[in-house]
């Protein structure tokens, strides 16, 4: 029974059948009997004191079941961060502690941001409980805010909160090498300001939940956005409600995108699961979009000050960085973590360095929470090391792709140990970066360019040589970088007696195409059809546990799980083959779908017979059980770093600002690949949401108010169809050692490389060397090609 | 102040006792049980939750269930015919023009109605259309790669 090798292959997706007739099963689509809908009384004000709520007029009214505001919720505790900076932990790099504040589910004393939620209105219909909702009272007590990244930490600055003077959440350093020397020698050094706007993830499901508890059994089934959902199951039970996790399912059913967004435990889905177990009814909350700009954690917002140092020829001798990271209003459950330790730890980029420091200062502001969006942390240093090297290469008056050749770090395998302690696993940059250019036709494009110009037209290149960390995480490393959770993954196999297959992984797929992928991995190592394997993913009451999807590690992480459960339900076929075979298990080998005696392919048993064995025990070793189901967990030994070379092409119309993409380009090395088409769908998705931040998207707060101009897809730039190009990708593959699938993950490599290879590539066109912030709207880039004429 | 509304949907007639600001997005869904139509905002601009009413593509958010009585709407469970996909539907699986799926039936209703149209759009006129459809996932590279495929698929039946 051979069948064709499915690794590598881009069959069609299995998961797309029921999207594309409208069967798919979202959570705003879970109908229960007795459902009762919640609508949130939210704060209007950035900053205010809670003087009294009212809720009188909002109960009495019909179809009113409860109304609940953080007083009633006596018991319950913050929403907890689970990422600690303290230097009792030994956390690496800390210079102040963080500043664990606390983040109620409901708010009752004061509100920190517009959209901050003090109370909740349950009733019988959607419309009565957004009408009671509005007759609940609040008063308030306006206070001054503050929102601006660079102003929370100025003296007079509004608190914000008791526990974190100054509003500063925490003060991290990282680097290596002698920065002092490397400035001391250089011949050239460039000084920018590089402003990493606030991002909003727009996944087009908005977030929601519904909460059931079923009195007669004391169980709470949680149906929520989430893109991992045991560890949702756990935040709520062990930290916040305090109640008995065997006792709570959380079922992540089909979830419409997330890009880190529904990573996080929110105030709606506790207070929804507390509420259910007062009101023993089903509770379903559905954000609006105006909700979901409200108070989806929010992505980037950095401000940095970077100083490189150059020789003469080009070579990269020291960098610096300071960044003051924008964490929002309250900390969200993985937020320190992303302006630090997945930042700070990237700025080595691709390029051999002489000497690094990076230092970050988080603060807090009457803003929406800010924490992973995709890519996390990975961007914001791309962009800060693209950009500078970029801006480099004009004061040396250098192309910048031989200044890249120039500093690549040489090919290797094993280990390249950075200066800002992580240590690389497998990386070939400049091979990627040759087949870009080839496909560019680099040497042609700037005699275009060249007689383009002469003739008025303004087109420039922007190159992107990045690298990222992925394949998250090995727990020991990341624990000791105060993670307050591992980051393995689970996988189970469990063959029934038919010899069908269902597969159970902790990660969860809200886009990525598990249920494709998995089924191609596990059906090629069993060699059965693929029609015979089933992936099941997203149900704490099916899957043992999991941690899932971020950090592109579903792959390479949840997909070795899988590979070390199949190769243990082959050992434990070979020894029932050796049994039926009357031979001895260390001559039974697996090929072609059955079990054969090593040398005598006539003496077999298939796949299905031995797993029909397993469960009609009859004819049976002594000593071994039956049953043929196995369960692994896989804890990664190293972060996987993929890499690649991404191009833009653009033109620029210096008299309106107007920027259009020509052609897009990327290369990218996620070392091995699984399914080609999905690989190279989600390098396309990443791209525009890396153009996005590039040319339109930043969510914008009124400086006085506080208030979120950019709260709906009317104000909030989304990248649309025909604004963009179609892109040309390819891919190398230099395959990791760290995990036995040599896959490094593929999810968020264009979002990474894609915003400073369109900034450079408008840079270059203007023929000026730096633009300070993004979006590059028109009249930024209007305003930065009259400063370089008048320059001039 | 209840009102009622009645109406076809997907062939089918349906009527019901509603709120006169409930949305046909919400009829659809809530009432008529077909939740193939999305809502992903509250201003007009995804496109999650275009059907047809009346032959015409409409966002369903963006209309009252009154504004449509006695009309004739059809959502994305009606684009499959005796357990035959609709050339666009076989597109989006051919060439992976979906991922998390939440934009697909919107997606799908609106390209309908541009090959309706325009049975042979150039790349720019399907990007053009898409205006009123936002997808997160997917970069548009594959759902235009999609559109091109049924517009092909068609052409030859």
């Amino acid at each position: 029974m051979a069948t064709a090798r499915l690794l590598g292959s881009s069959i069609k997706r299995r998961e797309d059948p029921r999207f594309i007739t409208g069967k798919g099963n979202y959570t705003d689509d879970v109908k229960l009997p007795g459902m009762t809908y919640a609508v949130f009384v939210r704060s209007p004000h950035a900053h205010a004191r809670i003087k009294a709520i009212r809720t009188d007029a909002a109960r009495k009214r019909a179809g009113v079941v409860a109304v609940f505001t953080g007083k009633d919720m006596a018991g319950v505790n913050s929403l907890p961060c689970g990422w600690d900076l303290r230097k009792e932990k030994n956390i690496p790099g800390v210079v102040q502690d963080l500043a664990m504040v606390p983040h109620m589910p409901l708010a009752s004393d004061v509100a920190r941001h517009v959209g901050d939620p003090v109370a909740v209105v349950i009733a019988d219909s959607q419309e009565a409980a957004t009408d009671a909702a509005e007759q609940v009272a609040v008063d308030w007590e306006v206070l001054p805010a503050v929102t601006a990244t660079d102003g929370a930490a100025a003296s007079g600055a509004p608190q914000i909160h008791a526990g974190a003077p100054g509003n500063v959440a925490f003060k991290w350093e990282l680097g290596g090498g002698d920065v002092a020397g490397a400035f001391k020698q250089a011949a050239v050094v460039v000084k920018k300001r590089i402003v990493n706007q606030r991002l909003i993830a727009n996944a087009m499901e908005p977030r929601a939940c519904v909460a059931r508890y079923e009195d007669a059994t004391g169980e709470l089934t949680l149906w929520v956005t989430s893109q991992n959902p045991h560890v949702h199951r756990l935040l709520m039970c062990a930290f916040v409600l305090g109640i008995p996790e065997h006792k709570v399912r959380v079922i992540a059913p089909d979830v419409g995108g997330g890009f880190g967004s529904k990573i996080f435990l929110y105030n709606e889905e506790v207070v929804c699961s507390w509420a259910s177990r007062h009101i023993k009814r089903p509770i379903r909350w559905t954000a609006t979009r105006r909700e979901a700009y409200l108070t989806d954690a929010q992505g980037r917002d950095h401000v940095t000050d970077a100083e490189l140092a150059l020789a003469k020829d080009g070579k990269i001798l020291g960098l610096k960085v300071a960044t003051t990271a924008n964490l929002g209003a309250y900390l969200s459950t993985f937020a320190p973590a992303v302006p630090t330790f997945l930042y700070g730890t990237l700025l080595n980029g691709v390029y051999t360095i002489g000497a690094i420091h990076c230092q970050v200062t988080g603060v807090f502001t009457n803003t929406t929470p800010v924490d992973a969006y995709r890519g996390a942390g990975r961007p914001e240093a791309c962009y800060v090391l693209e950009r500078m090297v970029d801006a480099g290469a004009a004061a040396l008056n250098m192309d910048p792709a031989e200044l890249r050749r120039k500093n690549f770090i040489p090919p290797f395998s094993g280990a390249f140990q950075t200066l800002v302690a992580v240590a690389y696993d497998s990386g070939n940059y400049g091979r990627a970066f040759d087949r870009l250019l080839e496909m560019l036709d680099y040497k042609k494009f700037r005699a275009e360019q060249a007689e383009a110009r002469k003739q008025g037209r303004h087109l420039g290149i922007g190159f992107s040589t990045y690298i990222e960390a992925c394949s998250i995480a090995p727990s020991k490393v990341v624990g000791a970088l105060g993670a307050g959770a591992g980051l393995y993954e689970s996988g189970k196999v469990r063959v029934h007696p038919t010899g069908m297959v269902t597969v159970y992984t902790g990660s969860h797929s809200h886009g990525q195409g598990h249920e494709t992928t998995f089924a191609q991995l596990v059906a090629d190592e069993l060699q059965i059809p693929i029609e015979q394997v089933e992936v099941v993913h997203g149900d704490t009451g099916a899957i043992p546990f999991g941690m899932g999807t971020y950090g592109s590690r579903s792959a390479s992480v949840g997909g070795t799980a899988l590979l070390m459960s199949v190769n243990k339900v082959k050992e434990k076929g070979k020894r029932i083959a050796a049994h039926l075979l009357e031979a001895a298990p260390s001559d039974i080998e697996y090929a072609n779908g059955q079990f054969q005696v090593r040398g005598a392919p006539g003496k077999a048993v298939p796949f299905g017979a031995v797993a029909l064995t397993a469960y009609v025990p009859h004819n049976y070793p002594d000593g071994l059980e039956p049953g043929l189901e196995e369960t692994s967990f896989y804890d990664p030994a190293n972060f996987c770093f993929p890499f690649g070379a991404h191009a833009c092409i653009a033109e620029v119309e210096p008299e309106t600002g107007q920027v259009t993409i020509l052609r897009y380009l990327a290369v990218d090395d996620v070392g091995n690949v699984i399914n080609p088409m999905i690989v190279d769908g989600m390098v396309h998705g990443g791209i525009a949401q890396g153009v996005g931040q590039a040319l339109w998207e930043g969510a914008v707060y009124d400086a006085g108010s506080g208030q979120l101009v950019t709260g709906s897809m009317m104000d909030y730039a989304l990248p649309k169809a025909d604004m963009l190009p179609s892109y040309e990708t390819d891919r190398t593959e230099t395959p990791t050692p760290v995990n036995p699938l040599g896959i490094k993950g593929a999810g968020e490599t264009g979002t990474i490389a894609a915003t400073p290879a369109v900034v450079n590539a408008v840079v270059d066109a203007l023929g000026i060397d730096h633009i300070e912030a993004m979006p590059l709207t028109p009249e930024r880039v209007w305003t930065a090609a009259r400063a370089a004429t008048s320059r001039k | 102040m209840k009102t009622t509304v009645s109406m076809t949907v997907n062939g089918t007639p349906h009527r019901y006792e509603v709120e006169p600001r409930l949305l046909l997005v919400h009829y659809v869904r809530e009432l008529c049980g077909l939740t193939g139509t999305h809502v992903g905002c509250d201003t007009s601009q995804c496109g999650a939750c275009t059907v047809h009413l009346d032959g015409q593509a409409v966002k369903s958010c963006t209309l009252f269930a009154v504004q449509c009585e006695g009309a004739q709407v059809a959502t994305i469970e009606s684009m499959a015919k005796d357990g035959q996909l609709h050339p666009i539907q076989e597109g989006f699986w051919e060439k992976h023009g979906l991922q998390c799926g939440f934009c697909t039936p919107g997606m799908i209703m609106s390209a309908a109605q541009l090959l309706e149209r325009n049975p042979k759009p150039s790349e720019m006129e399907i990007r053009h259309w898409l205006e009123g459809n936002l997808c997160r996932c997917t970069g548009y590279h594959n759902i235009v790669k999609a559109i091109q495929w049924a517009a092909e698929k068609m052409a030859a039946r």
